[in-house]
């Protein structure tokens, strides 16, 4: 039997955790835990595109809202995760909900421009909470707890943290894509009114995908303001959201682990390109050009038969 | 009174500025049905490019001229290397692809130009005031802006209503299949369009040059109301992005006074200060959120529904 | 008294314009028939299937399916009540796999998509349902082909098992025979056959000799009004379909 690449990926993904890394640990914990946290909301957000076909250009507005659910929580001296997980995730919901309803009204374009706006939207009424730093955003005075145990203070905790929730949400975008809803989902985006006709309700199968999307990626911004100590407008911007993308097309939008993949690209090519210049994205740019058109099925696709 | 004229004056211009970059979006959308993100680093260039070749010629005009070519140049240079590859391709790739080129020109701008703000000097003949009611003065260049915004709005409609190629554009909008089978140079038609749209994001930058402060980025805000203009007008359809340009520039500009007096007399001072702008910025995207929620396909579709 | 019919239409009318695709339609399909309905090209047809399918909303009058009023109900809970339809234009799932396309019905047939854990491949209830359905199409050999890839006739031969899997009700079919060779046309309507004992169904289909061989009922349409119904045998006979219709063709 074929070994699935997840396996490799996890593997990999472990081996700080058990390594000696001397003096580069803190280095290393870093930018794992930030491949580890982006690769959860390039998870989120591939379940949206690459399952439903739903071409979100907002998604980065989640981040913003689990990075602020943080953030306000933190000001009212509320840092237990038992708190801050339920009210981050319900948060996301309240967005979701009636922005995704209103979003799935639109087909096509409209649809990856309604979902900008709404993303916008949620930049600019985070830069108007002025209590919680407006426009410069807030620092946060602690991270995140589990009752008295603090498992995101130390950088291998926080790093083991998010490499376990990366596996679960892995695990739980793998489980649904192959579920019944995740069929139902990947049969809307193929022909929306053929599966309607058999009597399921395509707006309901792509709202619920949008929700679970949406709390699934506000986690994600709750990690990364935790890993920050700091929740800003930015985590909004629409920039933001078009990283994401490139995260899952890069990776290739047909499979699953291919957001992991597509995460550790970017945050690695980032990474690299910065150590030879600080205008790396003169390099970045034009690289990503060449991806698009030459590049097509993603990482994942890569040594898979062309069919 | 006065107050409320002047903000729908800037209103006004601000729509007009929009509809220029819009044009050219929502043509480019409508006959290559090719997302370009990238439009917007050509305004940008359009006012890089007027500071540039002000300070080179030492006039204004000649620099805004200069500027309208050279940015129409950049754009058939973009189109030729990179956007005719990605015709025909997922919506998705031309999204990542163009959005690789923002990043590309913006940091390309702050590696030739530096990060601070530039500013371009207005000319003198259009400096100063102009009375237009009693009582009521305007900056002379920003009448002069509405009025050149307007000829070219009457320019362009009377080129797609009254020509060749504009019939050819138009048909391209409502059916692209059949444009190919009539025998028309599609390259041709697409090479056309594109200049031209980035000819007028680039003079966009460059009237709005004497206005803002030009610095990298600037482009990308405006990249984002110009598309919540195509989506409300309807895509393809220049009437429909002249008609949501106007609407977004008044909702923007009047808005900000509005929403931020309302928030005034719900908060305290400080607090709606700060958070009028913010609610304010909100609102065009409210309306844009609104006329989807009822018009899926926008006000003017240029395909109907 | 008569028994309820399955389907009935009540004043029926849309128009497109100044076109008028249906014209004060009333008609009337009664339970376990099959009944065709025939007509020239532009008599509204198809726009009388997608009416009553759900995919097009009549400006007036009324879709009844079991004496329930059904005109305002979304196309998914028609469905829910066993309104089925196949298409003129194929569609089925191309991403998916023969089986799964079947698979997907008998699902939408067995309730709730709400689940999130199970592997959906892996339930055998749904992969029962689905086998038995390509069994009579005669798909078996095929169930693991990615459908995009099967050839034109068994793209038919699936759209006609994921209608099965469905379990029908009232299953509408555009056009089944559209295309169809002489033997192929023949196995279809032999498939036809045997499901018309297990569910009502309306035909639209432009092959007359599968029309008179099949229907219990013809309804001839012209201009968006029915120009007669009645028997297969009673439609040959009849002077004005002769003239409009039948006339042209034969």
């Amino acid at each position: 039997m074929r070994l699935p690449p997840s396996v490799p990926i996890f593997l990999l993904l472990a081996m700080p955790l058990v390594l000696p890394l001397g003096a580069h640990a803190g280095y290393v914990f870093d930018l794992g835990a930030r491949i580890a946290i982006l690769g959860i909301a390039a998870l989120s957000l591939n379940f949206l595109l690459g399952a439903g076909g739903l071409v979100s250009f907002g998604h980065a507005a989640y981040l913003a809202i689990g990075a602020y659910g943080v953030a306000i929580l933190d000001a009212n001296a509320i840092h237990n995760a038992a708190v801050v997980v339920p009210v981050v995730l319900a948060a996301s919901l309240v967005f979701s909900l009636p922005t995704g309803a209103v979003a799935l009204r639109t087909r096509g374009v409209n649809f990856i421009m309604i979902t900008l706006a709404f993303s916008q939207m949620v930049y600019f009424a985070a830069g108007s909470l002025a209590d919680y730093g407006g426009d410069d955003g807030y620092t946060l005075t602690a991270r995140t707890t589990w009752f008295h145990a603090k498992p995101l203070a130390t950088p291998y905790g926080f790093y083991a943290t998010c490499v376990a929730l990366l596996l679960g949400c892995y695990l739980l975008c793998r489980a649904m894509v192959a579920s019944r809803f995740g069929r139902a989902l990947r049969a809307i985006r193929q022909d929306r009114q053929r599966v309607q006709g058999l009597g399921i309700n395509p707006f309901s199968i792509q709202l619920t995908a949008i929700a679970i999307g949406g709390m699934m990626a506000a986690l994600a911004g709750a990690l990364l303001a935790n890993a920050a100590e700091f929740a800003s407008p930015a985590y909004a911007a629409w920039q933001r959201s078009g990283d994401l993308l490139i995260m899952v097309i890069l990776g290739g939008a047909g499979s699953v682990h291919g957001a992991i993949l597509g995460a550790a690209a970017v945050v690695l090519a980032e990474e690299a390109l910065g150590s030879v210049t600080e205008h790396w994205r003169i390099l970045y740019g034009p690289l990503l050009v060449l991806a698009v058109i030459f590049f097509r099925g993603g990482l994942a696709g890569i040594g898979r038969p062309k069919g | 009174m006065t107050l409320l004229v002047i903000q729908a004056l800037n209103g006004v211009q601000l729509g007009l500025l929009l509809f220029l970059i819009a044009a050219g979006l929502t043509l480019v959308f409508g006959v290559m049905d090719f997302i370009n993100l990238a439009h917007g680093v050509q305004y940008m260039l359009g006012a890089y490019l007027a500071v540039a070749a002000a300070s080179v010629t030492g006039s204004f005009f000649l620099g805004v001229i200069l500027a309208v070519l050279v940015a129409g140049g950049v754009g058939l240079v973009l189109e030729w290397a990179v956007f005719r590859h990605l015709y025909g391709r997922d919506h998705l790739d031309q999204v990542l692809a163009t959005f690789g080129i923002i990043l590309f020109l913006n940091e390309a701008v702050r590696v030739i130009w530096g990060s601070a703000p530039l500013q371009l000097a207005m000319p003198a003949v259009l400096s100063g005031s102009f009375p237009i009611m009693p009582g009521l003065h305007y900056p002379i260049y920003r009448v002069a802006l509405i009025v050149v915004g307007l000829l070219v709005a009457a320019g362009l409609a009377a080129v797609i209503q009254g020509t060749r190629t504009g019939m050819r554009i138009r048909a391209g909008a409502s059916n692209p299949l059949m444009i190919a089978s009539l025998g028309v140079d599609i390259g041709r038609l697409f090479r056309q369009v594109f200049g031209v749209g980035a000819m007028l994001a680039g003079f966009a930058g460059a009237l709005a040059a004497p206005l803002l402060s030009v610095e990298p980025g600037m482009g990308d805000n405006l990249l984002i109301l110009a598309f919540v203009v195509i989506v409300i007008g309807g895509i393809g359809s220049i009437r429909g992005a002249f008609v949501a340009a106007i609407l977004v520039g008044l909702v923007d500009t009047l808005g900000r006074g509005l929403v931020t007096d309302a928030a005034g007399l719900l908060l305290h001072g400080t607090a709606a200060a700060r958070v009028g702008p913010a609610l304010a910025s909100m609102l065009i995207y409210l309306v844009m959120a609104a006329v989807l929620a009822v018009r899926p396909a926008g006000l003017f579709p240029a395909v109907p529904a | 008294m008569t028994p309820q019919p399955k389907l009935s239409l009540r004043g029926l009318c849309k128009r497109y314009g100044a076109l008028v695709v249906t014209d004060d339609l009333s008609l009337d399909v009664q339970r376990g028939t099959i009944h065709a309905v025939i007509g020239p090209n532009g008599a509204g047809k198809t726009s009388l299937l997608n009416q009553i399918f759900g995919s097009v909303t009549p400006d007036a009058g009324s879709v009844w399916l079991d004496g329930r009023d059904i005109t305002d109900l979304p196309i998914h809970r028609r469905a829910r009540l066993g309104l089925i339809r196949s298409f003129q234009i194929v569609s089925i799932l191309p991403e998916f796999s023969v089986l799964e396309n079947v698979a997907l019905a008998a699902q939408a047939k067995a309730g709730s998509s709400f689940r999130f854990f199970r592997a959906a491949a892996r339930e055998t209830v749904l992969n029962d349902a689905a086998r038995l359905a390509l069994a009579k199409v005669g798909l078996t050999t095929v169930e693991t082909t990615i459908a995009g890839g099967l050839s034109h006739g068994e793209k038919r031969q699936l759209e006609l098992a994921i209608a099965l899997a469905a379990q029908p009700g009232l299953l509408l079919l555009d056009e089944p025979l559209a295309g169809a060779g002489v033997e192929e046309a023949a196995r279809l309507i032999g498939i036809l056959r045997a499901l018309a004992g297990e569910c009502t169904i309306v035909l639209v289909e432009h092959d007359m000799d599968a029309v008179f061989a099949l229907a219990d009922t013809v309804t001839v349409l012209a201009e968006g009004r029915i120009l007669a119904s009645g028997s297969p045998a009673e439609i040959r006979q009849d002077a004005a379909v002769r003239a409009v219709y039948l006339g042209d063709t034969c």
